[in-house]
């Protein structure tokens, strides 16, 4: 690790966890919610920030409404499976942000167990997370508290089960006409 | 029999069948079920370059109930397989169902929870137009093809 920081974050490979290297919004998060925030890092020159499941909401606002992240667009959630990749707790929820003023990225991580697929919903925080958070229970099954309306988006009403859940059988087809599998 | 062995009866049907075979073949009335890629490839060739008002194909219909030839254009989902089956049922006979690119034909990679592998699955399809999308050239030949199927099949007067 050298000592001189490199002078993009793309320069580096590999996650970056030393908090002289980190960029201000990182460090920031961290010191706000210390307990909250369980790791953060830059990972291959993206920022990334690990949060405690029960907190998003809370953080999420902090991210938004603050001067220094302004984070006002929430431009992707979705979530990921790691039943093949042996990750415990099995999934995770991805939320991707960005600053239409400050030009700046950051990737929140929070962890879902198989048991309990619940995360708090963020309808409140941006309104376009409803959608979002409807696709997620569709495909992954993670259902999200709090949410007004939370049925399925992309597949129909009567299938069965959450298609993009490894353990989905690839050939299972529910037609709604024509011929079973 | 009135016309006994004479041969005029089936002389006379073959001949009207022709007739209105001809008619038909050249005054198709499209339905474009237009739901993916595909689309784009549909539209170039019914635009000036590729031109399907040569073949008497160019007035495509956005009622099913005043087409005869259903266009399935593009992947078709599980989700929207019942609308698809619904249009074609409410379409006048006679009618035909062309399968516009290779979704359509097999499902194409699309071999997944979401889409039907073939719409034949669920309706008769007369003409299949591969590619992936197929070009206008193909597209023309598939229409074509359709033409001479209509020419040569048995009139159905209803
Ligand atoms: S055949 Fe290819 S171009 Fe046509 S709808 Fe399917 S994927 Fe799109």
């Amino acid at each position: 690790m050298s000592s001189t920081p490199p002078s993009s974050p793309l320069d580096k490979l590999g996650a970056v966890s030393q908090s002289e290297l980190l960029p201000e919004v990182l460090t920031l998060l961290e010191s706000q919610f210390s307990g909250k925030v369980l790791s953060v890092c830059v990972n291959l020159g993206d920022w990334e920030a690990s949060v405690a499941k029960g907190s998003v909401p809370e953080i999420m606002r902090f991210l938004r409404d603050d001067k220094r992240t302004d984070f006002k667009m929430l431009a992707d959630l979705s979530a990921v499976d790691g039943l093949k990749m042996g990750l415990v707790p099995r999934f995770y929820v991805v939320y991707h942000l960005y600053s239409i003023k400050l030009k700046h990225r950051l990737r929140v991580k929070t962890n879902v167990s198989e048991e309990d697929p619940a995360v708090p919903s963020l309808v409140d925080v941006w309104p376009i997370a409803n959608w979002f958070e409807r696709e997620v229970w569709d495909m992954f099954g993670i259902r999200f508290t709090g949410h007004p309306d939370l049925k399925r988006i992309l597949m129909y009403e009567g299938f069965q089960g959450h298609p993009l859940r490894k353990d989905y059988p690839v050939n299972y087809r529910q037609p709604l006409i024509g011929p079973r599998n | 029999m009135a016309f006994g062995n004479s041969g005029l009866p089936s002389f006379l049907t073959t001949k009207l069948d022709a007739a209105i075979g001809w008619a038909r073949k050249y005054s198709i009335f499209q339905y474009p079920f237009v739901t993916a890629c595909c689309g784009m490839e549909y539209m170039a060739t019914a635009c000036s370059h590729y031109d399907v008002d040569r073949f008497g194909a160019g007035l495509p219909r956005f009622s099913p109930r005043q087409a005869d030839v259903l266009f399935v254009v593009g992947t078709v989902s599980h989700k929207i397989a019942p609308v698809l089956r619904r249009i074609y049922d409410q379409m006048c006979d006679p009618k035909w169902v062309v399968a516009f690119g290779v979704c359509t034909c097999t499902g194409g990679f699309y071999d997944n929870y979401a889409t039907v592998m073939g719409i034949d699955t669920i309706l008769p399809v007369d003409v299949y137009i591969p590619g992936c999308p197929p070009r206008p050239e193909t597209v023309l030949d598939g229409l074509i093809k359709l033409q001479e199927k209509i020419q040569h099949q048995r009139q159905e007067i209803a």
